[in-house]
């Protein structure tokens, strides 16, 4: 299990469409991705959860990647949630 | 009958009424015995599969039929019906509880209806609603319920519905439906907005209007005024049916107008702008033909809330508008609030004379950190198109230096952060106090640009407030008094070299906008539904035979005497 601590940059936070393409990435790698947000943890691959955690520019997010090509997942991952712009 | 609602999109439509009730799915919760668990989860499975097939299909109609934009609101939908929390919820309910897939689907759905309704942004709201669209559509699979789709009427339709999905949207067939009528929403609700996209006058928020109509009744729509009109009498139709040509007939000469530029007959080039109070409305104000955005106020993100709106979510609402309109000018204008627009979290004690009194630029300026947060995601969003900020009520030289002040400070801050703006971004102010009217020669060296806010002009120059019935007979717009400020106000901007557009109601009518055109007025903004309107009329003017038009008129000694002249001389 690989974990690592993002600051959303995103202005418009982690809703709309940051979240979709998150989830779209989050669902092709064959991994567990999990999101926590203070003391809420939701599934990466979805996108009922991503809403529900309501993550806005500046907050800090743990990403938790495991299970197979979990490296390249949290490489990736990292990139969308460090974007400024989608 | 005669029902009124909420006007959402303007037109007439007159059909026969195609009813569609909500669909009453009764969900009756059962036992499964064990060895029919795996089977439900199959079913429910195959269901989920044919939804997703038919929401590809939804997008790929819409993205023809409306726009791509309004089709990505069908990905959304899939993603909902892939998402392991919710298929994988309602699956393990089915598993654990032994119940059918009907009542796990509707249970877990509210639950999530639940969160996202209890979440304060407008965003999670929409969701909501499309959460429940997809329920439906999973739950009709799962019911054996087939759509009824196919027409019971014959000829022109009006669509009566509870609500408008955007699956409904989708399905509209644009050949048959002239216009529709619903229970429920608003004027931004998801199916005002889709009607007034596609040009289909509706009426929204009729309450019960689906009890009240029956399938082949005819019905009269008129979005215009939020009025239909159910098995109208003969002599109705018939009014109904001639002003439905007359609006029809006017549209075609207008819609031609649409992509022209507004110039005069010896080629004078004005601009005609849209005022607009939502970021929902842009898309509209195009379609109307607007060249810019003469006003947006931003007292919308302000209003209907506990507390002050962040300035991330200003930013998006600003940068939409500003993407929306792609390069055309897009005059912002600060917070204008206190007078008759309060708000409840600012905590502002009640004052005798408000209009008078502590508001707009006045509190902005007392309320420093307000203001900064505003003009911080105004500069943010001025990278994404063409901004103009532009100051409310500005009565002194002093009060507009203070304002460029903070901007320049909050403009500095951000290149401290390496945060990109526009740093040429167009200031200008209101002109709605005669004290600046009187001093717009001093005021205009420090402007890029002026825009005349009649309404409150009037109102002040003429001591009259414009809710009073009783002094109603002095608010109004072809006071000489007023005439002369606007002229003073254009010659003092333009000997700076400096434009002058107006943003009141006076812009947009017929008899004002020869005299502003012959005033050298260089931007007219107003409603958008008056757009093509206005540009029919100035195409028709000569702008040097409207300077001498002016001229007389500034001679003229009652408002009475004006408008007949004008009636005479220019609309004969």
């Amino acid at each position: 299990m690989l974990t690592k601590t993002i600051t959303i940059k995103n202005p418009s936070g982690l809703h709309a469409r940051p979240a979709t393409t998150f989830v779209q990435k989050a669902s092709a790698y064959p991994c567990n991705v999990n999101l926590i947000k203070g003391s809420k943890k939701i599934n990466g691959k979805s996108i009922m959860g991503l809403m529900t955690l309501a993550a806005k520019q500046g907050d800090e997010l743990i990403l938790e990647v495991d299970g197979p090509e979990e490296e390249i997942a949290l490489d990736e991952l990292t990139k969308v949630l460090e974007a400024e712009h989608l | 009958m005669e029902r009124t609602g909420i006007a959402a999109a303007p037109g007439i439509a007159i059909g026969r009424a195609m009813v569609k009730k909500e669909e009453n799915m009764e969900i009756v919760r059962r036992s499964l015995e064990p060895n029919q668990v795996s089977l439900e989860v199959e079913r429910f499975k195959d269901c989920v599969q044919q939804a997703i097939l038919e929401l590809a299909e939804l997008k790929e109609i819409t993205e023809k039929k409306v726009g791509e934009e309004e089709a990505k609101i069908f990905e959304a939908q899939q993603l909902f019906l892939q998402d392991p929390e919710f298929v994988g919820a309602i699956e393990n309910m089915i598993e654990a509880e032994h119940i059918n897939a009907e009542a796990a689907t509707q249970s877990v759905r509210d639950q999530f209806l639940a969160i996202f309704e209890s979440m304060e942004n407008e965003y999670m709201r929409e969701r909501a609603a499309d959460l429940r669209d997809v329920s439906q559509r999973i739950l009709r699979h799962l019911l054996g319920i087939t759509q009824n789709e196919t027409a019971v009427v014959d000829g022109p339709q009006i669509l009566v519905v509870h609500d408008l999905t955007p699956s409904d949207t989708a399905k509209l067939d644009l050949s048959i439906t002239r216009g529709f009528a619903t229970d429920i929403g608003g004027r931004t609700s998801h199916s005002a907005i889709m009607a007034r996209t596609m040009g289909i006058p509706a009426v929204v928020g009729l309450s019960n209007v689906t009890e009240e109509v029956s399938d082949g009744d005819m019905i009269i729509v008129d979005g215009s005024t939020g009025k239909i009109h159910i098995r109208p009498e003969p002599s109705v139709l018939q009014e109904y049916e001639d002003k439905l040509r007359d609006f029809q007939l006017r549209q075609e000469t207008l819609a031609k107008l649409i992509h022209q530029s507004t110039i005069t007959l010896d080629g004078r080039h004005v601009e005609l702008a849209a005022n607009i109070g939502n970021p929902s409305d842009a898309e509209a104000a195009i379609s109307h033909g607007a060249e810019a955005i003469g006003l947006f106020r931003t007292e919308f993100l302000y209003m209907g809330r506990k507390d002050f709106p962040s300035e991330d979510e200003q930013f998006e609402s600003y940068k939409s508008v500003l993407e929306t309109m792609g390069n055309k000018p897009v005059i912002i204008r600060t917070l204008d609030i206190g007078g008759d627009k309060e708000l409840p979290y600012l905590n502002l004690p009640e004052e005798l004379n408000p209009f008078l009194g502590y508001r707009a630029i006045r509190l902005c300026l007392d309320q420093i950190d307000l203001f900064k947060t505003q003009l911080r995601a105004l500069l943010r969003a001025s990278a994404y198109g063409n901004l103009r900020i532009m100051y409310p009520m500005i009565a002194t030289f002093a009060e507009l230096r203070k304002a460029n002040q903070i901007l320049n400070e909050v403009k500095q801050e951000l290149m401290n952060q390496n945060i990109s703006c526009n740093h040429k971004v167009q200031v200008g102010i209101m002109i709605e106090v005669p004290a600046a009217a009187l001093v717009a020669d001093q005021l205009a060296k420090h402007v890029d640009f002026f825009s005349i806010g009649t309404n409150d002009l009037i109102q002040y120059t003429m001591a009259a407030d414009r809710m009073n019935p009783k002094v109603s007979y002095l608010y109004d717009p072809f006071n000489p008094s007023l005439l002369r400020l606007i002229q003073m106000v254009i010659t003092a901007a333009h000997r700076e070299g400096k434009w002058v557009g107006m943003c009141g109601e006076m812009a947009g009518e017929e008899l004002a906008i020869p005299i502003l055109l012959g005033l050298g007025l260089d931007e007219f903004s107003m409603g958008s539904g008056s757009i093509l309107q206005a540009r029919h009329l100035i195409k028709q003017l000569d702008s040097r035979k409207m300077a001498k038009v002016a001229e007389h008129v500034l001679s003229l000694s009652t408002g009475q005497e004006i408008k007949d002249y004008i009636q005479q001389e220019v609309m004969k």
